[in-house]
């Protein structure tokens, strides 16, 4: 799989950060590290205990990496979630986390895939 | 030769709460600057208090924990920080509001998430560059200007040495004239706001002072050097130097407004006039007389008195003083003459330090000519070197060392802690508020925080060192912690108190082998009561401090002792001791003091209100209606009272002496006070148990005489 593949899996534009970013070699150095980031766990474990302000960062941090990189389907559903939560709780927050939750799934899959493609 | 950015790499604070985002752009600017980063404001705020002038670009996310990008870029206002360190904002906030407000607080330009890493890479470039050319000229600015004034007062100190050596005194003259007046401006200003001084002020007039007598340079040598006393002729010449003096201050061509031309003007004029309109050339009385010619005046007298002159030789410091306080040179301001006497002891001692100035000064100078000479380290970029090693070998030392060593400043309240201390503490290495940090609070209550915060506070420049030991709480364990601090003092005038550099020992278990050393000084070893000295020691300070209250002493001895030891062995005879003395624990109540104070005696000192009798009574009934492995307790009790015999330790132990020995003599296993009638008794300290023969046990209440 080519880097250029992984984005088409993940619905993101690839054209858009080549554009950006130094060279493919740095794009794939970050995409990768996406991978080790830690805000989507802290995301979820501080909707789970209701500290609003915690999961807005959170969301705003995995906006900011999608909006990086160019993952722009994630960039959007991060993006919307992190509106929803920038005052505090708002009633379309949990549908907005479950849709950030199914496109973080599929990036990060698609980032695995890319990487096992990598190994071999 | 180098340019300055060539010899130092720049160095840029990254202050994004994302790892990836910081990640990215160390990437993109790593190879040509030196990165720091900064997880969230307040280490961010670390790092700028830590590098200051070092830091060359911050690149500020505005969302991020503890504190936010706007709060980190509105302490930078308050710290006058954005005035030297530009900052770019990392957002993806483009809302109008927020670039506003950040163009409002100072910041120079804005990179918009997503990175463009050439957009990024020449934005950081054109602001550093721009930002280094304004350094670079400040600081030649800088180095002009003390170029500048260090001519200009070297041209003041030929004019004045020129009118000096014509005059034939010493060359030292104008020297003592300008530190004098520099003291007594100092003091002046710091007894009373009655003339508004700054520091400025006190520069200013210390300098004119040196031109005080140029108008000499008009009176014939002959009158100046005449080593005789003046005729009244040749007096009235010589009084015109001060009116030739301020006409050449106003016929300079220029500078006549400048503001170290008029205060020449006013000194040279009237540094003759005297308080009571006395003195000359136009006689003016109290403050129409300028301060600054008042205090030249002054320092003219004391150093014309303790000079020597053609006519005179130098009079000692005191006898000065005390001629100038009495009146003998004229009449003064009385609050320059608080001021002269104020600073009389410590004067002598202040003025030999003119010349230690004058070398220091020099040896300056020779450091500022040498750094001109190697033109390509400017002064400024030097200091930077310097501090920048300073600051390898601290740290260095710092982590070194296994001690907790911290920091802390007033404005932005901060403590800064270094790595093993912040460890051992489990703290972060930066706290901000740390007076209303739980986590501070919960090693040090807010008590004990402020008796230190005090103890800062009440020291000096001069003495600035603390010593404090307090209980902290260091992991879950409670620990004796010594600080030794430096209080940190401003250079202003009277200087602020900034906070404080220290570090924290632990004292624990050198203070614990202390107290037990002292327990064991202040106990009986047997019977773990105190021992007499001790139980003295605190039954004075007890009466003492409660002189309103009733007490009662009583002195007990253990009936037929001798006997128990001879039966059974002192094993057994140690272990009636111990049982009795905790018996005497049992019955006693909290404020009361138990001792052993002999062999078989012992010591009891009670608090009562009323009536003695019942709590005496009491106490003889517990510790009689037992036995310690078949042997009875007997015991005879003599107790005295202050009522009684007054609260005089002797006396009151004499007096239950007393009373002991009345009980003994009539048959033992009793109780007695003391009343006057004993006073005659022998003590009953020295007899010995049996010596006076086949005593009984009667074992019943004690009798009242």
């Amino acid at each position: 799989m080519t880097l250029q593949e992984c984005y088409a899996a993940l619905d993101g534009d690839f054209a858009g950060v080549s554009g950006r970013l130094p060279s493919e070699k740095f794009i794939q150095k970050y995409v990768l590290k996406f991978l080790d980031d830690g805000s989507f766990d802290l995301l979820l474990q501080s909707m789970e205990t209701e500290n609003w302000e915690e999961a807005f960062r959170a969301a705003h941090t995995i906006k900011g990496m999608c909006q990086n990189l160019d993952f722009t389907r994630l960039y959007r559903s991060s993006s919307a979630l992190s509106e929803a939560l920038r005052h505090g709780v708002t009633p379309e927050a949990p549908g907005l986390l479950e849709q950030v939750r199914a496109d973080y799934g599929q990036t990060v899959e698609a980032i695995r895939a890319f990487r096992e493609g990598l190994g071999a | 030769m180098n340019s300055p950015e060539q010899r130092r790499r720049q160095r840029i604070l990254i202050a994004d709460d994302s790892e990836m985002n910081r990640s990215i752009l160390a990437d993109m600017l790593g190879e040509e600057y030196d990165i720091l980063e900064a997880e969230d404001g307040v280490k961010a705020v670390a790092a700028l208090q830590k590098y200051r002038a070092e830091i060359d670009l911050v690149l500020l996310d505005i969302v991020m924990p503890e504190m936010d990008g706007f709060e980190v870029l509105t302490l930078m206002n308050q710290q006058g920080w954005i005035e030297d360190i530009p900052v770019i904002m990392i957002t993806a906030e483009t809302a109008p509001a927020h670039v506003e407000r950040a163009y409002n607080l100072g910041a120079t330009d804005f990179i918009n998430r997503p990175f463009n890493a050439i957009v990024v890479h020449r934005r950081v470039v054109n602001t550093t560059l721009l930002y280094a050319k304004q350094k670079k000229l400040v600081g030649m600015v800088a180095d002009q200007i003390y170029e500048k004034e260090r001519q200009s007062s070297l041209m003041i100190d030929i004019l004045s040495h020129t009118v000096e050596f014509r005059n034939g005194e010493s060359g030292q003259h104008v020297l003592h004239i300008r530190t004098l007046t520099e003291l007594f401006l100092q003091h002046l200003a710091l007894k009373t706001d009655r003339y508004p001084l700054t520091q400025a002020d006190i520069r200013l007039i210390s300098t004119a002072s040196t031109l005080h007598d140029i108008g000499k340079i008009s009176i014939p040598g002959a009158v100046i050097n005449k080593p005789g006393r003046l005729t009244q002729e040749e007096f009235e010449i010589m009084k015109t130097h001060t009116t030739v003096g301020s006409d050449m201050m106003d016929n300079l061509p220029s500078h006549q407004q400048d503001p170290l031309v008029k205060v020449a003007r006013s000194i040279c004029r009237w540094h003759h006039e005297r308080w009571d309109g006395r003195g000359y050339p136009d006689g003016l009385k109290g403050d129409e007389i300028p301060i600054s010619a008042q205090i030249v005046a002054l320092a003219d007298v004391y150093d014309a008195l303790t000079s020597p002159r053609v006519y005179k030789p130098a009079i000692p410091h005191s006898k000065a003083v005390e001629m100038i306080l009495d009146g003998q040179c004229g009449v003064f301001n009385p609050l320059l003459m608080e001021c002269l006497t104020e600073m009389a002891p410590k004067l002598p001692e202040e003025m030999g330090g003119d010349t230690g100035d004058r070398v220091s000064r020099m040896e300056m100078r020779s450091v500022a000519d040498e750094l001109h000479r190697h033109e390509e380290l400017s002064a400024s970029e030097r200091t930077l070197q310097l501090l920048e090693h300073e600051r390898m070998k601290f740290s260095f030392f710092a982590a070194m060392s296994k001690e907790i060593q911290f920091e802390y400043t007033v404005v932005p309240p901060m403590i800064t802690l270094n790595t093993w201390g912040a460890n051992r503490l489990g703290l972060k290495e930066t706290v901000m508020d740390p007076i209303h940090s739980e986590s501070v609070l919960h090693i040090m209550d807010a008590g004990t925080m402020a008796s230190l915060s005090q103890a800062l506070q009440a020291t000096s420049p001069a003495q600035p060192v603390v010593k404090f030991d307090c209980r902290t709480r260091i992991g879950e364990e409670d620990r004796w912690t010594r600080i030794i601090a430096r209080a940190t003092w401003s250079s202003d005038e009277p200087p602020q108190y900034t906070g404080a550099i220290g570090k924290a020992i632990d004292i624990h278990d050198s203070r614990m082998k202390l107290d037990t050393l002292e327990r064991m000084a202040s106990h009986d070893n047997l019977t773990g009561l105190l021992n007499h000295a001790s139980a003295r020691e605190r039954i004075i300070a007890r009466m003492e401090d409660e002189p309103g209250s009733r007490f009662a002493m009583a002195i007990i001895d253990l009936d037929h002792f001798k006997s128990a030891n001879d039966t059974y062995g002192h094993i057994f005879g140690d272990n009636v001791l111990r049982f009795l003395a905790a018996k005497l624990c049992e019955s006693i109540r909290g404020g009361d003091i138990a001792a052993r104070v002999g062999g078989d005696e012992f010591l009891l000192f009670l608090e009562y209100r009323g009536d003695a009798r019942p709590i005496i009574s009491r106490i003889f009934n517990a510790l009689t209606s037992c036995s310690f492995e078949n042997f009875p307790i007997s015991i005879s009790m003599g107790v005295a009272r202050t009522a009684v015999v007054g609260t005089d330790y002797e006396t009151l132990f004499n007096a239950a002496d007393q009373a002991l020995y009345a009980v003994k003599r009539s048959g033992r296993g009793r109780y007695r006070f003391y009343d006057e009638g004993m006073r005659k008794m022998f003590s009953a300290i020295s007899p010995i148990d049996g010596a006076e023969g086949g005593d009984e046990y009667k074992g019943e209440d004690g009798i009242l005489l």
